[in-house]
């Protein structure tokens, strides 16, 4: 139990997976205009990243080692996220109408968020088991949901300050996130 | 002949993808922490770059339309995993220090937006040119960053130290110093208004999604989807 707290704290705030590790930066400074989109955004993050994890390590453990085809991790994993994707899609539209009416906008976006292979690579890089996997995946996409949505709200009050011409846009989202990242070093004590 | 050298020059100079497209920035940000890492990226990418683009143009006619971006990957993905191999069969020290972004290359939007917007369109010649164009302006773009890293963050270059230890700023090699030198970099872009996606003075690119992440925010692809929903709406209507 403690192993699987320790996880999460880890892979959420320590190595955040934005602002350490550098994965998923394209929505992370795409997305991050407004708060309510970032959250949309993260809540689908946080929901297709815990189901990829559970996908690919299932994967692996089932088909890839029997198998001995350890070495096609990577052609498995994006095609069962891609398609993992796509089903969530279908399933949330046929069945789920509210819940796909909020998050059905970024799921597609999600398929070429490279956190989401990120996750399922680490995952069978430090060999994790099942409850592991799906803990390191929580922890992960929650990490992202909390960088997004801060970046946004910071982004919300940046807008009407006074920016120096050169700043403008994408320098000062990126000083941004660069002192946030200064911050979360903070959290390397926590382990 | 000409053209094959139009292709490595607009992949260098013109459209190159680090400073002016602004695509595959978790890599720039990443592994730009010393020279030699920054190489053996950009030479990774390269490979495969000049290859998926070779294989694609070649497929392009019998790879149908409806299924082309799973097709891609999948020529993409077995593409990586060979570099993966080869990697750490020859170059360990390299496969050790870049580690999970060799096989993250398969999500580098470079490669598939190549594909997208070139290799589908024009002969298996001229794309692998452009692929080598495109890897190379890649190359150039992460060795720069990462020598000015390494140079302020551990004092060397390529290895070599000749700063003494008391004159490093060691937060240059550690992930703010990427976001500090990326948006320095995007900065001086804007005040001497260079061509860079992030000041808008670049053409959209031909991809669906117009290929800007700094400015999308998902906008481009709601509006696609809202109009996919609508087509759909109309289809079944009609049955």
């Amino acid at each position: 139990m403690k192993e699987l707290l320790l996880i999460v704290i880890g892979s959420a705030l320590v190595n955040n997976v934005v602002l350490s590790q550098f994965l998923g930066l394209c929505p992370f400074l795409g997305v991050s205009k407004k708060v309510e989109t970032a959250a949309g955004m993260g809540v689908a993050v946080i929901f297709v990243i815990t189901l990829a994890s559970i996908a690919t390590n299932r994967i692996y453990a089932w088909v890839l080692v029997p198998l001995g085809l350890e070495y096609l991790q990577t052609i498995a994993f994006i095609l069962v996220i891609a398609a993992l994707v796509q089903f969530v899609e279908m399933f949330l539209k046929k069945n789920m109408v509210a819940l796909y009416e909020s998050l059905g906008v970024y799921l597609p976006l999600i398929t070429t968020n490279c956190a989401v292979l990120g996750v399922a690579l680490t995952n069978v890089q430090e060999n994790y088991n099942f409850l592991e996997s799906v803990m390191n995946g929580i922890g992960i996409s929650v990490g992202f949901t909390i960088a997004i949505i801060m970046l946004a709200g910071i982004r919300e009050k940046i807008e009407n300050n006074d920016i120096p011409y050169s700043f403008k846009g994408s320098p000062i989202v990126l000083i941004t996130a660069g002192l946030m990242a200064i911050s979360f070093f903070g959290f390397s004590g926590l382990i | 002949m000409n053209k094959c050298i139009e292709r490595i020059y607009n992949g260098i100079i013109k459209e190159n993808p680090t400073f002016v497209l602004m695509l595959g920035m978790c890599p720039t940000l990443a592994v730009t922490t010393s020279a030699s890492n920054g190489i053996g990226m950009g030479l990774s990418t390269t490979a495969v770059l000049i290859f998926s683009n070779l294989l694609i143009s070649a497929m392009r006619n019998i790879i149908p339309d409806r299924v082309r971006i799973p097709a891609f990957i999948v020529i993409v993905a077995s593409l990586v995993t060979i570099v993966q191999l080869l990697i750490q069969a020859y170059l360990p020290s390299l496969y050790d220090a870049l580690g999970i972004y060799i096989p993250l290359i398969v999500v580098n939007c470079i490669i598939l937006g190549r594909a997208e917007a070139y290799a589908s369109k024009n002969g298996p010649i001229a794309s692998a040119f452009d692929g080598l164009g495109m890897g190379l302006g890649f190359t150039v773009g992460l060795t720069c960053i990462s020598i000015f890293r390494e140079l302020l963050g551990s004092g060397s270059f390529f290895g070599m130290e000749f700063i003494p230890e008391d004159f490093h700023i060691s937060i240059f090699v550690l992930a703010p110093g990427a976001f500090f030198v990326l948006s320095m970099l995007t900065a001086l872009q804007n005040k001497f208004k260079a061509p860079s996606a992030t000041n808008g003075s670049v053409p959209a690119s031909q991809l669906a999604c117009g290929g800007d992440c700094m400015h999308c925010s998902g906008s481009v692809c709601a509006e696609n989807h809202m109009k996919l929903e609508t087509r759909q709406g109309q289809a079944a209507k009609k049955d």
